[in-house]
């Protein structure tokens, strides 16, 4: 994957690569739209969560801090895009203005959540930010009394589309002789967003502040003595992982129109932290594979299971639910098993389990 | 005293539940000197290094360095003023390359934020590449830089204490503290560690050194202090610390003695 993509060594090849990849990227949609619009909708969702993974890679993969509560930014992010842009409060700021605030916000979640937990470590920190992302949740569900700020487990609808003046992403419309449906205009922005994190989350991992997480996750007492603010470097990891989270929440707000507290569950936490660990911690390709496959493969589940049962043995045996949990349970076992460092593991993931035992 | 010394300790104190780690130990070391911390297992040396370097707070006591006190600084703060640390049992990032270990010792001389990391601006990239170019350097200086692309940990048990002296000199000290770099160390290596001791001295960075042989540290230091329990039994000049019967005793019956005329 380096080499194909590596523009210094083979020029020639890594662009031609990137053209297709991009050319691929750009027709995508509209092959999809030609399935059912349903498929654009689904993309649209998984990039989002290649965003949550990026986001969590900060935390868990660079810095080595594993954090099982990370849903509560997106949360954060959703909620305040929902409050920012819908009749619950009767204002309607626009996206541009939401998104920076939904960042900052989950920012400051994220250094409320690092703050208590600095000197945490493994299943120490695992269990008290699991706690972090369940009193979040329990939170929205009950604030609303006695002054209804979250509207408690109904949720929050209507939501405001975004919308640079008249032009809306929700609706439909004809662009230079194109049928812009609304997901369609939603991805295409989706793609441009995420291209500036997969950017970003490069140039992070290979600057002085990426070295500097590396360290913290290699050896917190050496990092320390080499003059490294671990406090504040760990902050830093906590921050901008949520900042990341808090983003992708507004524009999940923004697509679904629609949010309750049952958006932001544990399972979804766990959902996240399995595309970094199955993609390959700590490596920016593999986290976004693995972020592409655990959204894709459920949902083609979902509309294949039922049929070919069907065509089998003439009904449905299994529900695609099951089949789906049964599977994924299967494919991360057969992971840890085969490929403990993720289907492209990081290359320091790489070294560290090829000499087991030599630490 | 007419010039300023580097460091001073006054009354320093250390108790651990019953043990009394360090109690009242006082020294100095001036400008440019290799100086000894020697003593039997448990006498507290590495606790002294613990100490100084700002892992445990002092209950009593107070280190003066280049003319200001040391008061409850973090160690990264202590890095920052200007005393580097290597680890008795080696405490190298593994599984980071030899360059990038000591990459990372440049940290607290350099400043790009997240800022100048995402945009990569003219100071950033001029930045990452001094940062380099003098990790190469390092590598060089101790030796090692043949092997700058492997992973730490593969590296040989000589190799990986010069890496970790390399990685504490990017921190650019003025005081480098090194914990039993001699140890496990053949006779050639431990040739060769003195030589790049006196290089590291004469290039004008002052050296404590904690180390058990005795061989080494009688060539190479200047002043030693040598501690028992937690005290200070004798300091001064490496001739005159060696005839001293309670340091002869400290060492149980002679063994000092034993090794200094082997030297």
């Amino acid at each position: 994957m380096h080499n194909l993509f590596d523009t210094r060594q083979h020029p020639r090849i890594a662009w031609t690569a990137l053209a297709l990849v991009a050319v691929t990227l750009v027709v995508l949609p509209w092959a999809l739209a030609s399935v059912g619009t349903a498929w654009v909708r689904i993309t649209n969702l998984a990039i989002l969560y290649v965003f949550l993974a990026l986001g969590l890679n900060i935390v868990v993969g660079f810095a080595g801090l594993l954090d099982l509560g990370y849903i509560a930014f997106y949360a954060v992010g959703a909620y305040v895009y929902a409050l920012l842009a819908s009749p619950h409060f009767n204002i309607h700021l626009p996206f541009w203005v939401i998104l920076p605030i939904g960042a900052a916000v989950a920012c400051l979640f994220g250094v409320l959540l690092g703050a208590p937990t600095l000197k945490l470590r493994g299943d120490y920190l695992a269990i008290v930010t699991l706690g972090f992302g369940e009193i979040i949740r329990i939170f929205l569900n009950n604030l609303s009394q006695p002054v209804n700020i979250t509207n408690g487990p109904q949720g929050i609808y209507l939501i405001d589309p975004f919308r640079i003046g008249s032009f809306n992403f929700a609706a439909g419309q004809t662009i230079l002789g194109l049928d812009f449906s609304g997901p369609i205009k939603y991805y295409y922005f989706f793609l441009v967003m995420l291209v500036a994190i997969i950017v970003i989350n490069i140039r992070l991992q290979d600057s002085r502040i990426g070295r500097a997480w590396e360290a913290v996750r290699e050896d917190e007492v050496a990092a320390r003595a080499m003059g490294i603010d671990t406090r504040n470097i760990k902050l830093l990891a906590f921050a901008m992982g949520a900042s990341f989270g808090g983003i992708a929440g507004g524009m999940f707000s923004a697509i679904q129109g629609f949010i309750s507290p049952e958006s932001f569950v544990l399972v979804e936490s766990i959902m996240v932290l399995s595309m970094v660990v199955l993609g390959g911690m700590g490596n920016i390709w593999g986290v976004i594979l693995g972020a592409v496959l655990l959204s894709f493969v459920p949902e083609v589940l979902r509309y294949t299971v039922t049929p070919v049962q069907a065509a089998l043995f003439g009904r449905t045996l299994l529900d695609p639910e099951v089949i789906r949990m049964l599977l994924f349970g299967l494919a991360l076992v057969l992971m840890m098993l085969f490929r403990p460092a993720g289907i492209l593991p990081s290359a320091v993931r790489k070294r560290e389990l090829e000499t087991p035992g030599k630490a | 005293m007419s010039r300023q010394s580097l460091l001073a300790a006054k009354g320093i104190s250390k108790r651990f539940g019953g043990v009394q780690a360090l109690s009242d130990v006082g020294f100095t070391i001036d400008h440019g000197e290799i100086y000894g911390l020697i003593g039997p297992n448990g006498a507290g040396k590495t606790s002294l290094f613990n100490v100084l370097t700002g892992i445990y707070e002092p209950d009593g006591g107070e280190f003066v360095f280049d003319g200001e006190p040391l008061v409850q600084l973090k160690p990264n703060q202590v890095a920052d003023r200007g005393i580097a640390r290597t680890f008795q049992n080696i405490r190298l990032f593994g599984n980071l390359s030899a360059l990038e270990n000591v990459m990372i010792g440049r940290h607290v001389r350099t400043h790009a934020g997240v800022w100048g990391a995402i945009s990569r601006n003219q100071a950033t990239r001029a930045e990452e590449a001094a940062i380099h170019k003098r990790a190469y350097e390092l590598l060089d200086y101790v030796g090692v830089a043949r092997r700058a692309n492997s992973l730490a940990k593969h590296l040989a048990y000589g190799d990986q204490r010069r890496l970790e002296i390399a990685r504490a000199l990017a921190t650019e000290p003025k005081l480098l503290a090194l914990d039993e770099p001699a140890a496990g160390m053949n006779a050639t290596e431990t040739a060769g560690l003195r030589k790049l001791l006196d290089d590291i001295r004469r290039d004008g960075t002052t050296i404590l050194l904690i180390e058990h042989d005795m061989k080494l540290v009688m060539s190479v230091c200047d002043r030693v202090l040598v501690l028992d329990y937690g005290k200070k039994i004798a300091e001064g000049i490496v001739s005159e610390v060696q005839s001293d019967p309670a340091v002869i005793a400290a060492y149980l019956g002679g063994d000092i003695t034993f090794a200094l005329k082997r030297a």
